[in-house]
Parts: structure tokens; C-alpha cells; sequence
């Protein structure tokens, strides 16, 4: 293996690992402090008792979202010491003020996980929102320092150094805006869907339980928001990307040939020799249709890009796919619920939306994952979207592959603990909930 | 505001932040250490004492070192990508420590279904006891590590060859000097501090004696590291030994350290802990004053740093970020580290 290739996937696995832990960190502090104000408005126990058990959970991911995170903060320097060099005086400042917004985290995080009896109800509720706005303005930050390494804007170049820098300019481009809603969207809709499928699975053993009635009501109040917003929101973002990066436009959409009425491919496994789209399904006009809201427009393919600056254009398309394919799914049961609402059904009752929240429940950090991949793999070869190579950043530290090796073993590990922990934790619930149920007169 | 102020304000802004690191974060790391050397009939006492006394604010302590990761790419990144190129093998030894410290410990502390101090036979729960003392021993000697390698002037040097470009710098006994003088540290940061969250005159004298020994031993890598910079890290013996600012620092220090060690024998523990914390800094400091103008010696000052644009963004956030964040702090900290009674998460 390669160095470059090395420290490429480190990066990818790094990230990968922490952007789980990172929507969770963005949706959880919601759900429990909505509980909690249920709690507070209904005096309904129940409420109390889910938010501090969300809590207690949240606890363990929050430890292990902030310490991958610390790993990913040494890591830009040790993985890529060209690219920090270059960029850290002009997203540097975002990373200064996501530090900020870690600190408010992390401080308001531990009154709300450790002050339940030390803080009034009200200035415990506080905490919480704190730490709910705090994790929606980190993701804002980091995510603009992101669509600043796709859309480089705010600085002038001589001689290849930039000059005339404006460090708030990566804060007022479009592209920023709409990736950090549509990521922060995501950690909502992920996290809603994973904690509405989990409550689902304990309500089918337990029917009629009022926990998890609650909990699945929560869940799916914010899961199913943000699920409908999300085409919406990635709509605008393929728009941006169309605007400002055409050539993973070209293989988001395995656009080999520039063309006007250009189709939608559906499906299919791009082949980059033959620029064809083998076993795909085309619906013609439909990219041009989506993109500028005329079936004529042209929109550019890979052609109008040199061979060598081409991203792994399969990868790419079919990451993209499996996004979007999530994408509909959760949108279509956040409508069969809210349909189910309208007609005031209880939803808890209806074994098939259940089972169907259940198998859907993984949906959303699938989607999560295959969306970081487009954005990311979609950028290839350039880690400054045509200003800096991925291969002019890497470290010339050797044997690259020990630090891999060793940080997937450890992650690898700690991924399996944290599942078996959770799964324990939930178990212990439903262990606990059966025996106070017991215990009544 | 010219551009020199701004390249002292954020150095300054950047000595300030490892500095609370170290009092705060570090001794998280040494209580870590003191949770694994826990013994005696009331180990479990002691551990339970260690949990609740870190286990609200350790996260936010940590932050203090993704803050000094961030300005110091933000102000000064040429000596960002030296620092990380060169010591790359220290600072991944030092983010195991530090995964594996955080992650062991909510593991311990929030294992589901039972109470961990009674569960302490069971051997999942040694396992993580033991990850956990160990990763907090190992992060501590890293950062010292690190830092001894950056002040001693070895990044910089012209070198080929895989260990002379990547492990000499800090594979060197002036750098393991200053880890074992921070690992030494922190252990006594931490046993002071931890006198004051007992609860019990017994766990206090335990404390005490454990205060006693890490003091020595701090005191101990203090003259060895001095000693061995006369060769090895000429520059900052020469600042410290032969100007009168060095005299100044190493005297303060000094003092700090006599004054801690008759407050912890004592047991005026409030003292002591103010007066640990003034040998930090005095080392700290000390280090810092005698190395300037140098980030990374002998090529890599202060002043090669980001453009003004950058610089006084930089300062200005976090001028608005510190007026939010230190009343937060002090809401935290009078929360969970007043004389109220200590107690564990709610469930
Ligand atoms: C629950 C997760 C989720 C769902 C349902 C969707 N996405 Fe997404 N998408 C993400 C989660 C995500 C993400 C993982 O969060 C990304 C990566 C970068 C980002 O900001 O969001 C992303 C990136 C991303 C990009 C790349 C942006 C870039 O490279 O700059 C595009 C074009 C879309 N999305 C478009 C869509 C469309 C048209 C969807 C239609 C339903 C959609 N996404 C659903
Ligand atoms: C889209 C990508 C990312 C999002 C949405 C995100 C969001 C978050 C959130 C919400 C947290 C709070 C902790 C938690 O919830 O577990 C967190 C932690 C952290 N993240 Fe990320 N992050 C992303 C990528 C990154 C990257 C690329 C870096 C590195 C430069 C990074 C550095 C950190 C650090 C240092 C922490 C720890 C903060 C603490 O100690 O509390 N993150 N991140
Ligand atoms: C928002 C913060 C993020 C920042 C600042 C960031 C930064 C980087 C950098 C510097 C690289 C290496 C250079 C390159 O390959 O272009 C990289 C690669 C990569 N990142 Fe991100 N990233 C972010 C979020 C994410 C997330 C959340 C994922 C989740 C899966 C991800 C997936 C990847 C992948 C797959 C690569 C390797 C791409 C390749 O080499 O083919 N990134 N990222």
C-alpha cells in the first residue's frame, strides 16, 4: 500500500468513525432536552425517566465523539501537513471558533448529565438547549471549513501562497450554507430514525408501554422533520455543486459526455473506459430537468475535464445512489407516520409501521456515511478543490500503514464495545421496566 | 494594533491555554494515574473519590488542548506542520493515550447494569480500570515528550534517514527527561487537588502521602532535566541558568514548591492547591519565557506567522469566546467543585 493511499484511508476510517458519534452528539442533546420539557409541562414521570436514560447513554457517545474528534484535529497536521500549512490561516479561525463552541458543549454537558439534583428544573432545561445549540453551531463550523476545501473562497493568489485573506469569506459562500443544513439535517434525521427503530423494537415486545411511546414520539417528531426536509435541502446542495464543481457533478450523476437534455441515470456501475453505464435505468431530460428546471439545458460531463483530475467516478455515483435511496425511504415512512397522526391512529399500534421503523432504522447513518463519501471521494485527486493535490499534502512520514493498522484495530475495538454497551444499556431498560411493571400492587 | 502585538498576544493567548491544559486536563491524566496505583483496604474509596471528582469536568478540560492545536495552526502553521511532521510517532503514541483514557473511563463509570465499585472483581471492569490507569500515564509522558523535543532545538535540523528525520528528535534522553518531569507533574497536581474532593480526614491523609511522594518526585525530574539540558538543550540552560530572568522563574518555582510541600504536610490543602499550580506555571513559563522568540528552535519564530487578517480574527474570537467561556467554567466548577457533597450521575 502506498503511503498517500494509507493516509488516505486513516483519514476516511478517522472520519468515518467520528461523524457517527458526531450526529448523535447533534441529535441527542435535542431529544432528551424535548423529553425533559415534556416532562416539565405534562409532570408525566414517564418523560423523566427517558430523558435521564437518553442522557446516560448520550454520555458514553459524546466521550467517544470527543475523543475521535481530538484524534481528527491531530491528524490534519499528521496526515496532512502541506494542506494545513497552506489552509490554516484561512480556516483556522473556524476551527478556533468550533473550539468554542466544544467548550459550551462539553461544560453544559456535564451540568445536564451530572446537576439533575443540583440545578432547578429550569436552569437544568437551559443546559440542555445549550448543549443542543452548541452542537448545531460546532457541525456549522466544521462544515464550513469542509465546502471551504470544495468552494475555496476568500483569499487572492501570488505565486501559488495566498494573499489578501478574508477567513469569514468560507462563512458568507452559498455552498457552505447549504451543506451545513443538509449535514445538520442529517444528524437529525439518522439519530431520530436509529432511536425511533430502537424504541420501536422494545414497543413490539412490550406493546403499549408508555416509555417508549414517548420515546418513539420524540423520535420521530424530529426524525421525520428533518427526513422531510432533507430532499429539499440536497436538492439546493446538488444545484451548488453543480455551480461550483462541476466534475463531481459529471460522476455524482456518471455524466461521461457534456450534453444538452442530458439524462438521469438511475442505478448502474459506471465504467470509466468505456464511459458508459451498464445495468442503468435513463430517464431522459431528467438531469437537465432536476439541474436548471429545463429539459434543453446543457450541463457539462467528464469530458471537460482532463483524465488525470478525474474522481473515482463509480465510487462516487453509486455512493451517491445509496444516499439518496435512504434519503426516499425515510422521507416515505416520516409521511406514513405523519398520515397515521393526522388520522389520530396511535401509531404504536400498527405492528407493520414498527417493524418497518425498525428495518429502516440504520437507514439514515448509511446515508450519512455514503453522502461523506461523495463529498469527499467526489473531490479526488484535490484536497483544495483545483488549487492543492491530495499527493502534494501528505506527510513524508514512511510507513504510514502502522498508524492504520493500529488506529483501525483500536477503533474497530472500541466500536464493538460501544455497540455491546449500548445494547446492554437497553436491555437493562427493558430488564428494569419488566420488574417495576412486577413490582406493582 | 501593529502586527508584532498580535504575533505576542496570540503566543501569549496560546502559553495561556496549554497552561490551563496542564492544571486542568493534565491532572485528570495524574488522577488517572493514582486511580491505577490505588491500594490498601480503601482502594475502592479512593477510586470513587477519583471518579466523581473528574467525571463532570474532564471533557471540558480536554478541550483546552484542541484549542492549542487550533491556534497553533491558525497563527503559526508553519510550525504546526513541522511539529506534526517531525514528531509524528509521539503525538500518535500521545492521541492512543488519549482515546483510550477517555474512552476506558465512561466505559468504567457508566457500565449499565451494575455499580462499578462493587463489580470491581469482575474482569471486564479491571480491564477497563487497567486501560484507563495505563493510557493516563502513557498521554502525560508524551506531551513532555513533545515539548521537550520542540524546545530543544532538534526539529529543525537538517536530517535524511527515517530515525534521524522521525525518531532522534525525540527518542533523546533531554525530551524523555521533560516526560518523566511531566508525568511526575501532573501526579502531583492531582494528588493536591484530590486532598481537597475527599470527603474523609482518612482519604485526606492518603492523599497527603501521595501529594508527598509525587512532589519529590517532580522535584527529582526538575534537577535531572536541568541537568541534562546543560548538554542537551544548551539554549534554554543558558536562559535559565545565566540571566537574570531565569533566575527570577527557576526562584519562583523554587518557592512555589517549598511553599506546597509545608502546605500539604500541614494539610492546608486550599494552599496547597494554589501553590502546585504555581509550580506548573513557573515551569511552564519559565520554559516558554526562555525559549523566546522561538516556536520551533533555532528557525521558526513567533513572528513567522499568518497573515494580520488571520491574526486579528484569531484574537478576536477568542477575546469573545473567553467572555463567554469563563463564566460557564466558574458555573461548572462551583457546581461540582464546591464543599457541597459529592455525588455520582443520576440514573
Ligand atoms: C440522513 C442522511 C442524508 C440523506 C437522507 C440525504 N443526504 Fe445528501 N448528504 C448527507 C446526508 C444525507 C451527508 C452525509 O451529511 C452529506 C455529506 C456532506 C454534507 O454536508 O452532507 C451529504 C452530501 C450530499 C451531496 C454532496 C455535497 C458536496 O459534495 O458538496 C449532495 C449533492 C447531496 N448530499 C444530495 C442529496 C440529495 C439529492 C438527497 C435526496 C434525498 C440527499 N442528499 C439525502
Ligand atoms: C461533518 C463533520 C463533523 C461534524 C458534524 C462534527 C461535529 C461534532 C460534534 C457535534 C462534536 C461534539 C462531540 C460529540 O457529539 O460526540 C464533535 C466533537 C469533536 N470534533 Fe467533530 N465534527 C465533524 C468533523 C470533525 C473534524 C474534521 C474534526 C477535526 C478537525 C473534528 C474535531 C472534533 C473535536 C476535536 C471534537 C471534540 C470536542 C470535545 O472535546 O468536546 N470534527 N464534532
Ligand atoms: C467536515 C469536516 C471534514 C474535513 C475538514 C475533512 C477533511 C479531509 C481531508 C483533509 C482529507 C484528506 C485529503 C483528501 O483525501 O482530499 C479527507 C479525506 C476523506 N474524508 Fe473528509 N473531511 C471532513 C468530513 C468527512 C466525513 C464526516 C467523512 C465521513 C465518512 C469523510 C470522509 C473522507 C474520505 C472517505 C476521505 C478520503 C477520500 C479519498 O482519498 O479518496 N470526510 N477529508
Amino acid at each position: 500500500m502506498s503511503d498517500l493511499l494509507a493516509a488516505r484511508a486513516q483519514m476516511a476510517m478517522s472520519l468515518a468513525f467520528h461523524i457517527v458519534f458526531a450526529a448523535i452528539g447533534i441529535a441527542m442533546p435535542a431529544m432528551m432536552t424535548l423529553a425533559e420539557w415534556r416532562w416539565l409541562r405534562t409532570k408525566d414521570d414517564q418523560y423523566l425517566l427517558l430523558a435521564k436514560r437518553w442522557a446516560k447513554g448520550t454520555a458514553i457517545l459524546f466521550a467517544v465523539g470527543a475523543v475521535s474528534g481530538t484524534v481528527l484535529s491531530f491528524e490534519l497536521g499528521l496526515l496532512w501537513p502541506g494542506f494545513m500549512e497552506w489552509s490554516g490561516p484561512l480556516i483556522g479561525p473556524l476551527f478556533a471558533l468550533e473550539g468554542f463552541a466544544f467548550f459550551a458543549e462539553a461544560i453544559f454537558l456535564g451540568m445536564y448529565l451530572y446537576g439533575w439534583s443540583r440545578m432547578g428544573p429550569w436552569a437544568h432545561l437551559t443546559a440542555g438547549f445549550i448543549v443542543t445549540m452548541s452542537g448545531i453551531a460546532s457541525a456549522l463550523f466544521v462544515v464550513t471549513a469542509n465546502a471551504w476545501m470544495n468552494v475555496p473562497v476568500g483569499f487572492e493568489l501570488a505565486d501559488g501562497q495566498p494573499v489578501r485573506i478574508d477567513p469569514l469569506a468560507a462563512l458568507r459562500s452559498p455552498h457552505a450554507w447549504h451543506e451545513s443544513f443538509h449535514m445538520i439535517l442529517a444528524a437529525l434525521a439518522a439519530t431520530g430514525f436509529l432511536v425511533a427503530g430502537i424504541h420501536a423494537f422494545l414497543l413490539l415486545r412490550r406493546p403499549g408501554d408508555r416509555l417508549h411511546r414517548h420515546a418513539l414520539g420524540i423520535a420521530l417528531w424530529v426524525g421525520g422533520m428533518a427526513a422531510l426536509l432533507q430532499p429539499v435541502s440536497g436538492h439546493l446542495l446538488t444545484q451548488s455543486v453543480a455551480h461550483d464543481q462541476p466534475a463531481k457533478l459529471a460522476a455524482i450523476e456518471a455524466l461521461f459526455q457534456t450534453q444538452a437534455g442530458a439524462p438521469f441515470h438511475l442505478g448502474g456501475i459506471p465504467d470509466e473506459e468505456t464511459g458508459t453505464v451498464p445495468y442503468s435505468i435513463e430517464i431522459p431530460h431528467g438531469l437537465s430537468l432536476l439541474l436548471h428546471a429545463d429539459p434543453n439545458a446543457t450541463v457539462p460531463g467528464l469530458d471537460r475535464t482532463p483524465r488525470r483530475d478525474w474522481p473515482p467516478v463509480a465510487v462516487v455515483h453509486l455512493s451517491f445512489q445509496v444516499m439518496v435511496a435512504a434519503g426516499f425511504v425515510l422521507a416515505g415512512l416520516s409521511l406514513w407516520c405523519g398520515w397515521r397522526w393526522m388520522k389520530r391512529t396511535p401509531l404504536h399500534e400498527d405492528a407493520t409501521l414498527l417493524r418497518s421503523l425498525v428495518v429502516a432504522a440504520p437507514l439514515g447513518f448509511l446515508a450519512i456515511e455514503a453522502g461523506w463519501t461523495v463529498t469527499e471521494v467526489g473531490r479526488q485527486p484535490w484536497v483544495v478543490y483545483q488549487l492543492m493535490r491530495t499527493s502534494e499534502a501528505v506527510t513524508p512520514m514512511p510507513s504510514l500503514w502502522v498508524p492504520l493498522a493500529t488506529f483501525t484495530l483500536v477503533y474497530g475495538f472500541l466500536a464493538l464495545t460501544v455497540v455491546w454497551t449500548m445494547w446492554r444499556h437497553i436491555a437493562g431498560t427493558a430488564e428494569h421496566r419488566r420488574m417495576e411493571s412486577h413490582a406493582g400492587p | 494594533m501593529t502586527m508584532t502585538d498580535l504575533e505576542l498576544l496570540l503566543s501569549g493567548a496560546l502559553l495561556i491555554a496549554l497552561t490551563l491544559y496542564v492544571l486542568t486536563g493534565g491532572a485528570d491524566f495524574g488522577a488517572g494515574v493514582w486511580s491505577l496505583f490505588a491500594a490498601g483496604p480503601r482502594a475502592t474509596e479512593q477510586r470513587r473519590v477519583i471518579d466523581r471528582a473528574i467525571a463532570p469536568i474532564w471533557e471540558a478540560n480536554h478541550v483546552w488542548l484542541i484549542l492549542v492545536v487550533t491556534v497553533l495552526f491558525t497563527a503559526f502553521p508553519a510550525a504546526f506542520a513541522v511539529i506534526s511532521t517531525r514528531l509524528h510517532i509521539p503525538l500518535t503514541l500521545l492521541l492512543l493515550g488519549i482515546v483510550l483514557r477517555g474512552s476506558a473511563f465512561v466505559f468504567r463509570t457508566h457500565d449499565p447494569d451494575s455499580d462499578p465499585y462493587r463489580a470491581e472483581r469482575h474482569s471486564a471492569m479491571r480491564f477497563w480500570q487497567w486501560l484507563f490507569g495505563l493510557s493516563s500515564i502513557l498521554s502525560p509522558i508524551m506531551l513532555g515528550i513533545v515539548i521537550g523535543a520542540i524546545s530543544s532545538g532538534r526539529l529543525d535540523r537538517e536530517a535524511v534517514g527515517l530515525t534521524e528525520l522521525f525518531v532522534r528528535p525525540w527518542l533523546a534522553p533531554w525530551p524523555l527527561a521533560v516526560g518523566g518531569l511531566s508525568l511526575a507533574l501532573v501526579t502531583f497536581l492531582a494528588a493536591v487537588y484530590l486532598t481537597v474532593e475527599a470527603a474523609d480526614q482518612d482519604l485526606k491523609r492518603v492523599f497527603r502521602l501521595k501529594a508527598a511522594v509525587s512532589w519529590g518526585a517532580t522535584i527529582l525530574f526538575g534537577i535531572i532535566t536541568l541537568a541534562l539540558a546543560r548538554r542537551e538543550a544548551p539554549a534554554i540552560y543558558q536562559g535559565l541558568v545565566h540571566t537574570g530572568l531565569g533566575h527570577v522563574l527557576i526562584g519562583f518555582t523554587a518557592l512555589a514548591a517549598m511553599a506546597s510541600l509545608v502546605a500539604v504536610r500541614t494539610g492546608r490543602d486550599r494552599i496547597a492547591r494554589l501553590a502546585a499550580a504555581a509550580v506548573a506555571t513557573g515551569i511552564l513559563w519559565g520554559w516558554a519565557s526562555v525559549q523566546y522568540p522561538y516556536i520551533v528552535a533555532p528557525s521558526l519564530t513567533l513572528f513567522d506567522s499568518a497573515p494580520p487578517g488571520t491574526m486579528g480574527l484569531l484574537l478576536a474570537s477568542l477575546f469573545l469566546g473567553a467572555l463567554l467561556l469563563f463564566p460557564s467554567l466558574y458555573i461548572l466548577y462551583r457546581l461540582f467543585k464546591g464543599s457541597r457533597v459529592q455525588d455520582g450521575p443520576d440514573t
